[in-house]
């Protein structure tokens, strides 16, 4: 396991160090380069502030240096300065991250209470009306576009209705309730998706499950019912699940910037997406970066719960899949 | 009298008994002819899909414009089937350009083995693991002009379709690569294809000609449901200003600007998204009938 979890490790290293470069290259092929932004902003500025100024930030040095040269300087903790906010990157994302873990953690929380009493209410009852409820709003949520869903429900509760906020994180000295007014709408829109998703996977788990000999055995031992799904069924069918819902962070990362831009919500997607669009370029590639190591660290958690949950698996020897 | 039953005659029949999937391709089929007319019916109407008129902004239905006007005066109606043809275009080809590179990557990676598969499925793994809407962000906001790409090349409105069909499509073959390496996997050890290797086929010869027609019928339920999922990538790019650009109408750009106007023009809001919705869930259903139909083992847990 540990040996396992080491070579996990290496690998998410491998994973993030190329996708620096990755995009330390894109970055750099935005519209725009930082002098030349200065420049437009000052109109006095020479040919000569121009080169020096290009000199004295290794923009005139290649590529290649300049990514070592970053590099460098980032695993020496040194991550520099936000330009549209003049604040060290990682004091501007820090905040941010907990915004969006916030939201993130309260939709899958609520995503899993649907969606795992949903599915397991359909599997019980295949093709039955219920079931095949269950299944249609399944592929409403995971077809309606997020954002369009964000603006109907902006629609309905906050311009029809005038029931809450339709944007916002609400005000310093807000209390924990009118905090919570703010949260409704996005939680809502980001855990749609999430709800019909899991919902699915809960649902043909349990039904692979139940088909199983230990089910069929423990209902001849004369087991309740309720004991067979509950005990027996539910255990092993949710290994599957949490290890999807915890891949499922990186959907998690996308959706989140769909429904924070949609609600001025301050977390990372919503700063990546400012920062790409105002080409804040250390900003975005640290966002990007940290997003993505967010990312891979839930991806080697859901390895672990998986053979914490499943003691069939084991790590010794990984075959590929 | 009857036809004898082929595969694809027995698959359609097999279809036929899911209701949601026959509606689906009824509803896309109905959409595709609408987009495609849509020229004629601007012919019909006497109308152009481009035309501002700033003195009959907003307009509400009625006989002229059927559907009313949006903030430009144009005829909405019309901009949403022009809309149409581009949200169906980009989702049809970024889906089969998908399709191809993952049919050919999974092909060779569960063919060759070894080091090429190790390195094919690495890549795969980390570009699944990866945030992806953040990453297409900073793809589609790359600067052409950059890539040394002419000035007018990156500046035409056709420019911005082809982007996102190849930034969609670098992004998405994994899921494809996977599904053709199992399958390539399970059938490089039988027998047919150890005949064709003793007949002195060439490897390119067996992995298209012998090994790929296998995996025909899952290929065809990926690659509808990732039309699904590359209509609602597209939205997504376009609403955010990194897909498709005006003046050029896409669903997703349709609705770029209804959020300000949301009081005014709510219904401006609903159709764009409303078509995206129905398009999208339609490919879906399919996608799940056709795997239903194509592969009854593996598709017994589903309706």
């Amino acid at each position: 396991m540990l040996r396992f979890l080491l070579a996990r490790l290496g690998q998410s290293a491998i994973v993030l160090l190329a996708m620096s470069f990755a995009t330390y290259v894109l970055l750099g092929l935005m519209p725009g380069d930082p002098i030349d932004l200065m420049f437009a902003a000052d109109p006095d500025i020479t040919s000569d502030d121009i080169a020096r100024l290009k000199a004295l930030h290794g923009l005139d040095q290649p590529l290649i240096d300049r990514y070592l040269a970053w590099l460098r300087n980032a695993l020496a903790g040194e991550f520099g300065y936000s330009r549209l906010l003049n604040e060290p990157v990682l004091e501007v994302l820090a905040p941010r991250l907990g915004n969006s873990l916030l939201l993130m953690a309260v939709s899958l929380a609520i995503a899993v209470a649907i969606a795992v009493p949903a599915g397991i209410h359909a599997a019980l009852r295949p093709g039955s009306w219920s079931d095949q409820a269950i299944n249609l709003c399944c592929f409403a949520g995971v077809s309606i576009p997020p954002f369009w869903f964000a603006l109907l429900l902006i629609l309905l509760f906050a311009v029809v209705l005038g029931l809450l906020p339709a944007g916002g994180m609400g005000h310093e000295g807000d209390g924990v309730l009118e905090r919570l007014r703010y949260m409704v709408l996005p939680v809502l829109t980001l855990s749609a998706a999430a709800v019909a998703g899991y919902t699915r996977h809960v649902r043909s788990a349990m039904i692979e499950v139940m088909r199983e000999e230990y089910i069929r055995t423990a209902r001849a031992k004369g087991v309740a019912e309720r004991h067979v799904v509950r005990r027996h069924a539910l255990r092993n069918a949710l290994i599957p699940v949490v290890t999807i819902a915890a891949l499922d962070v990186g959907g998690l990362f996308s959706g989140a910037l769909i429904t924070e831009t949609m609600f001025g919500w301050l977390g990372m997607g919503k700063t990546i997406y400012d920062a790409v669009m105002g080409n804040d370029y250390n900003l975005a590639l640290v966002g990007l970066l940290l997003a993505t190591l967010v990312t891979l660290l839930a991806n080697i958690l859901a390895d672990i719960a998986y053979a914490w949950l499943d003691p069939r698996i084991t790590y010794r020897s990984r075959a590929h899949g | 009298m009857r036809r004898p039953a082929t595969r694809t005659g027995q698959a359609w029949r097999r279809l036929r008994a899911y209701p949601s999937a026959v509606a689906s391709l009824i509803i896309l089929a109905g959409l595709g002819l609408l987009v495609v007319a849509a020229p004629l019916l601007e012919a019909m109407l006497a109308l152009d899909a481009a035309r501002v008129d700033l003195f009959n902004r907003l307009a509400p239905p009625g006989p002229v414009h059927w559907l009313g006007t949006d903030e430009l005066g144009r005829d909405l109606l019309l901009r949403l089937l022009h809309g149409g043809r581009v949200s169906l275009l980009v989702g049809l080809s970024a889906a089969l350009c998908t399709a191809v590179i993952g049919a050919v990557l999974g092909l060779v990676s569960g063919f060759v083995g070894g080091r090429v598969d190790d390195v094919i499925m690495r890549c795969a793994d980390a570009l699944i693991s990866l945030p992806l809407l953040p990453l297409l962000i900073v793809l589609a906001a790359v600067d052409p002009a950059k890539l040394g790409l002419p000035e007018g090349v990156g500046n035409s409105a056709s420019f911005s379709l082809y982007r996102i069909i190849a930034i969609i499509a670098i992004v998405g073959w994994p899921g494809v690569a996977r599904l053709v390496r199992g399958t390539t996997l399970s059938l490089r050890e039988r027998e047919f294809v150890q005949v064709a290797h003793a007949l002195g086929l060439g490897p390119a010869r067996i992995m298209f000609r012998h090994i790929l027609p296998n995996a025909a019928s899952p290929l065809l339920v990926a690659t509808t449901l990732a039309v699904g999922n590359v209509i609602l990538f597209e939205s997504v790019l376009s609403f955010l200003g990194l897909g498709i650009h005006p003046p050029v109408p896409s669903w997703g750009n349709m609705l770029n600007g209804a959020q300000e106007l949301m009081h005014q023009a709510p219904l401006l809001a609903v159709w764009p998204g409303l078509l995206i919705f129905v398009t999208v869930i339609a490919f879906n259903l399919l996608g799940d009938g056709l795997q239903a139909a194509l592969d009854p083992r593996a598709a017994a847990g589903s309706p």
